[in-house]
This record gives C-alpha cells, sequence and structure tokens, in this order.
C-alpha cells in the first residue's frame, strides 16, 4: 500500500517539471515544445484524474495541498466572521464557526478545519473534533435558527478524535445531539463533502436539506485503514476496504447519499483551489434559493422525508 | 550464592491456568472467573450469583423481562438486509448474513415489539448482540425508526435497549446514514413529547452510542457496562496510554454526566415504569 498521492500523480508531476525546465531556458524556438507539453500535461492529467480508484480517491482527498474549509470560506463567502467556544467547556479549533454572506446574503457557516504545516496540524488537532467542536458547532446553527439564517456546512474530517478526554466529555452524546438538532432545525441547512467525511464526526455536521459532494471527495463509515484492520485483520488492505466500501461521489450518487457530485478543476481541487471554489458557489446558490421557497418550519418535514428513505434491505 | 537463586519454580497465575468446564451445568463467570450453577444464573436474570456480572441477553431474554407477563408482539420481523454494496472482505457479506440468519434468527441486530410494561402500553426495540456483534445497519436503522414512528402514531413510550458494537461497515455509508435517520426519528418522537428511555446494555459503542444510545430522556445503564464512541483499544492507540480501570463503564459515565443511573437487571422494569408513570401523570 503506498500512502502518498505522488505515487499515481508521477507522471503529471514529471511532465511538470519538464516544462519548467523548458521554459527557464532562453531561447524562442522552445515555445513550441513547451506549448505541446501543456497539451499534453492537460491530457495526462485528465487521464489520471478520472481513473482514480477509490484509495488514490482517498490519497487527493487527503492532499496536503487540498483546498480546506477556511480556503473555501475565503474564496466563496464576504464578511466572514469566526466566533469561538461551545459555552460549556472551551474552543475547538477542529471545527470553524461563524457567519458571513452569500453574495450578499447573511448565513451560518461552519466546518471541520485541518492544518497546513505540523504546527497548524496540531493546533487544527488534524482537523479532529472533540466533544466542544460539535457543541460550538450546534450552538451556532441555532443562533441561526433564531435569526431566521441559512447554515452552510463544510466537511473534511478523518473522524471525531478517539481520545481519552473527548470520551470523558461526551463525545458520542455531542455527536447525536447534533443529528437530532440539525433534524428539526428550521432553516435551511446546506452541506458540501469537500475532502475526507469521515464517520459520525463528519455527519455531526451533515444533516441537511442538500448535500453535495466534491468530485474526488470520499465519505465513509470508518477510514479504509480501520475498516482493513477490523475485516481484513490487516491494515495494509486498506485499498481493498476502500473499493469494498463504496466511498466515492459516484457511489454515494448511486446509493441516494447525496444530492449531487460538484466538479473539481482538472487535476483536482488542490491544482487550482479558487477554480473549484468558483464552480461550488453556484450549487450553494442555487440551493439556497431553491429551500428559501419552503417555509422554515416546514423544512424539518422535507428533511425527515430525505433521510427517512435512505437505506436498502429486502421484505420477505 | 545458591540461597539468591530460586528452588522452586514459581506456582503458576490462577488465571492462566485453562479452565475447561463441560457444557450445561456450570458456567464460567467472564468477569470474577468463577464457576457459578448455570441454573442459578438463569433464575438469576442471568446475573453472576457471585459478583454480580450481567450476562449478555438475547433480545427475546429481554423482551420476556421487560413486559408484563412476558407476552408482546413483535412487528417489521420481515425486514433483511439486501447487501447493497455486494460487500465482501475475506467472505461475502452475503454468506456472512445467511450464517447469522440461521444460527441467531431472522431478525438482523434488533427485533421491535409492543406490549405492556407494568400495564402501560410501550413499544420496546431490543438489540441482538448476537448478529453481527449487533452492528447497525440499513436493518437496524428502518426496524428503530419503525419504532419511534409507531411510538408517535400511537402515542406510546419508546424503549431501547443497546447492545452493539456499532455501525455494520458491510453497508458503508448506508449504515453511518441510519444514524441519521434514527436521530430524526427521534426528534419527532421528543416533539410530541413521548417518553424515550434508552436502556445500555454491555457492550454499547460507536454509531450507536453517537445516535439513538445517548439520546434517550433517560439514558439508564446495566452496572459495568461498556460504553463509549470509541473503542478502548482505539484510544489507547491514540493515546500511546493504558486506560485506567473502570474506564468507558457505567459508572464512569455517570461520574461524567452521560448516564442519569445505574440499575441492576432485576430492578430494570420496576424502574423503567415508576418513571414512566411519571412523566405520563400529567
Amino acid at each position: 500500500m503506498n500512502g502518498d498521492p505522488s505515487q499515481f500523480e508521477e507522471p503529471i508531476l514529471q511532465l511538470r517539471r519538464e516544462i519548467e525546465a523548458l521554459t527557464a531556458e532562453e531561447g524562442s524556438e522552445q515555445g513550441a515544445e513547451i506549448q505541446r507539453l501543456r497539451e499534453k500535461l492537460t491530457r495526462v492529467t485528465d487521464e489520471v484524474y478520472s481513473n482514480l480508484t477509490p484509495w488514490q480517491k482517498t490519497l487527493v482527498a487527503r492532499h496536503p495541498a487540498r483546498p480546506y474549509t477556511l480556503d473555501f470560506i475565503g474564496a466563496v463567502f464576504e464578511e466572514w466572521t469566526e466566533i469561538h467556544g461551545d459555552r460549556k467547556f472551551g474552543d475547538d479549533p477542529a471545527i470553524v464557526a461563524g457567519f458571513a454572506r452569500l453574495k450578499g446574503k447573511a448565513c451560518a457557516v461552519i466546518g471541520h478545519q485541518k492544518g497546513r504545516n505540523t504546527k497548524e496540524k496540531v493546533y487544527r488537532n488534524f482537523g479532529q473534533p472533540r466533544p466542544e467542536g460539535f457543541r460550538k458547532a450546534l450552538r451556532v446553527m441555532k443562533l441561526a435558527e433564531k435569526f431566521a439564517l441559512p447554515v452552510f456546512t463544510f466537511i473534511d474530517t478523518q473522524g471525531a478524535y478517539p481520545g481519552l478526554g473527548a470520551e470523558e466529555r461526551g463525545q458520542a452524546e455531542a455527536i447525536a445531539v447534533n443529528l437530532r438538532e440539525m433534524a428539526g432545525l428550521e432553516v435551511p441547512i446546506i452541506v458540501t463533502v469537500i475532502g475526507e467525511g469521515g464517520s459520525g464526526g463528519a455527519l455531526a455536521l451533515g444533516v441537511g436539506d442538500r448535500v453535495f459532494m466534491l468530485e474526488h471527495a470520499v465519505y465513509s463509515v470508518i477510514s479504509p485503514e480501520g475498516c482493513a484492520a477490523i475485516l481484513w485483520k490487516n491494515p495494509a488492505a486498506a485499498q481493498d476496504a476502500a473499493a469494498a466500501m463504496k466511498i466515492t461521489a459516484k457511489d454515494l450518487k448511486k446509493l441516494g447519499v447525496i444530492d449531487e457530485i460538484v466538479s473539481e478543476p482538472s487535476g483536482g481541487a488542490h491544482s487550482d483551489p479558487e477554480a473549484a471554489a468558483a464552480i461550488l458557489v453556484p450549487y450553494l446558490e442555487r440551493a439556497l434559493k431553491e429551500l428559501q421557497k419552503t417555509k422554515g418550519n416546514l423544512l424539518p418535514e422535507e428533511r425527515y422525508k430525505k433521510f427517512r428513505k435512505i437505506g436498502y434491505f429486502e421484505k420477505g | 550464592m545458591s540461597w539468591f537463586r530460586k528452588e522452586k519454580k514459581p506456582k503458576e497465575p490462577v488465571e492462566q491456568r485453562p479452565v475447561t468446564i463441560p457444557e450445561g451445568l456450570w458456567i464460567k463467570c467472564e468477569d470474577c472467573k468463577e464457576i457459578v450453577y448455570r441454573k442459578e444464573v438463569e433464575q438469576n436474570l442471568n446475573v453472576c450469583t457471585r459478583c454480580g456480572y450481567h450476562f449478555r441477553l438475547t433480545a427475546a431474554e429481554r423482551f420476556e423481562i421487560l413486559f408484563d407477563d412476558s407476552h408482546f408482539k413483535e412487528f417489521a420481523g420481515n425486514i433483511r438486509s439486501g447487501d447493497p454494496l455486494e460487500f465482501r472482505d475475506t467472505k461475502r457479506y452475503r454468506d456472512r448474513l445467511k450464517v447469522y440468519q440461521q444460527r441467531v434468527g431472522q431478525g438482523d441486530a434488533v427485533r421491535c415489539a409492543e406490549g405492556s410494561l407494568e400495564a402501560m402500553p410501550v413499544v420496546i426495540c431490543a438489540m441482538e448482540y448476537a448478529f453481527m456483534g449487533g452492528s447497525m445497519g440499513s436493518v437496524v436503522g428502518e426496524k428503530i425508526t419503525l419504532a419511534a414512528e409507531r411510538s408517535v402514531e400511537k402515542k406510546e413510550p419508546l424503549i431501547v435497549v443497546s447492545c452493539s458494537g456499532g455501525a455494520r461497515m458491510q453497508e458503508g455509508i448506508l449504515s453511518l446514514m441510519q444514524m441519521a435517520k434514527i436521530s430524526a426519528s427521534l426528534h419527532r418522537l421528543a416533539a410530541a413529547g413521548l417518553p424515550y428511555i434508552s436502556v445500555l446494555t454491555d457492550p454499547t459503542t460507536g454509531g450507536v452510542t453517537a445516535s439513538y444510545a445517548m439520546l434517550g430522556d433517560l439514558n439508564i445503564a446495566e452496572p459495568k457496562a461498556l460504553i463509549g464512541f470509541a473503542g478502548p483499544r482505539v484510544i489507547e492507540q491514540t493515546i500511546r496510554q493504558t486506560l485506567p480501570e473502570g474506564f468507558q463503564r457505567s459508572e464512569f459515565l455517570v461520574e461524567h454526566g452521560m448516564v442519569d443511573i445505574i440499575t441492576p437487571r432485576a430492578e430494570m422494569k420496576p424502574t423503567i415504569g415508576r418513571f414512566l408513570r411519571m412523566f405520563n401523570a400529567h
């Protein structure tokens, strides 16, 4: 098993290096060659990215350069102002929450946040929330409901933090309460899975009227490594587990878990974060427009119907 | 310096000696390791007569204890898992299901029934641990949701007895979504002003704890039950420390404010009955 995305990205990286080398050289006769290589790069990139295996998608979803929640917020919303704390115990930097405007319209925005460098990663606890994070998220959702503002959430976490303190302070209770309360929230909730959707920690921000998912994001009940360790008794079987669990956007669309797949720029969101955000904006706007036609107090009924029908079983 | 050396081999610790007991008359308590008389334990609601350890119960045994005169009407018994992902690890999920259906029964990991508890009509769901570790997939999600809907429709309290390792991996994301589905149905139950009692038994972990098991108006635990979100092994790997004694046990959860009351099995029915009478006294 290889946990490094540069493995399958190698042909792309190789071309980029060649182009860079040629660009650095002086001389006009190189122009045509550079052009040729650029075209080849686009072709190769599209080819690699349209044939990613579920495990490769997991690596793309975890790509160190992939845009995180705050990157999307910066590119999508105006007047973003973060607020902190659950008013009970503390503030959890693994979840960011606050208020902003989408094309002028005020809203609440909440999302998991990973860190870019080592220091940030530790500060953000690798995007793995503790109970305080979920409770902060719910507090902001309740505020949004009070002021009749729509809620946008962004999902990007390996899962809730499995630590001692988190258990002591009721990790399970915090997630459970979010699920129940989101089901009853009388304002629109628009969810986007932007990277990793890991288990209950992801779902705790995921009970929405619309659920979008980026093309190369993954969403699953347990990480492929976790599943491999338990069912295959071998963490190295993560590739098999990733395939068996059906975790890609296409799979989830087929299973009726998400509403729409949001395409990513060629080479994945990390190759052009600005473009990735620009592609997402119209989806969010359209969803909001549609949902605002429904009276707030009727939204929970619609949301219930949406989640009520998820599942697959036989009668006999 | 021979007086330094031990002449005799140290005694083999008692626990490490293999204990083999003939099937039937006697059973070994999983907690105190004592050999106890099976009949006595069974008459004691499957609680160890020496140390009070609560052996796991089947859903049928739960119903027998909780419903008046052990009389109840089961519903939603015809819902079976359909292997939506055509999942296969070292074995096909479909084949695994067949084995459990033959060995444990057709009810998957939960059974739902209606009846009366101390003369009050109630809906009870009891999880079946022997069926794939009580894991929650589409069937468990659908059945508990149906139970909550039935409670709302008939204005009856809902009791769910949890006993589960969490979400069923073989149904992937659909299992995760059952957490949302059940929790949403419990929101409606709460909005209807009906009591929901969550009974937590050994073990209740993962996605089951992080949804309906923690959402009771009352969370009632059996003594010494393992209750948590992450399993102890995962936490130990994360923090690289051995967990303290009693961590994630019922008593720990009461101490940390997550469980309302610990109730021994023999007291479970009268305790639930007492609360329900008070909650319904408008």
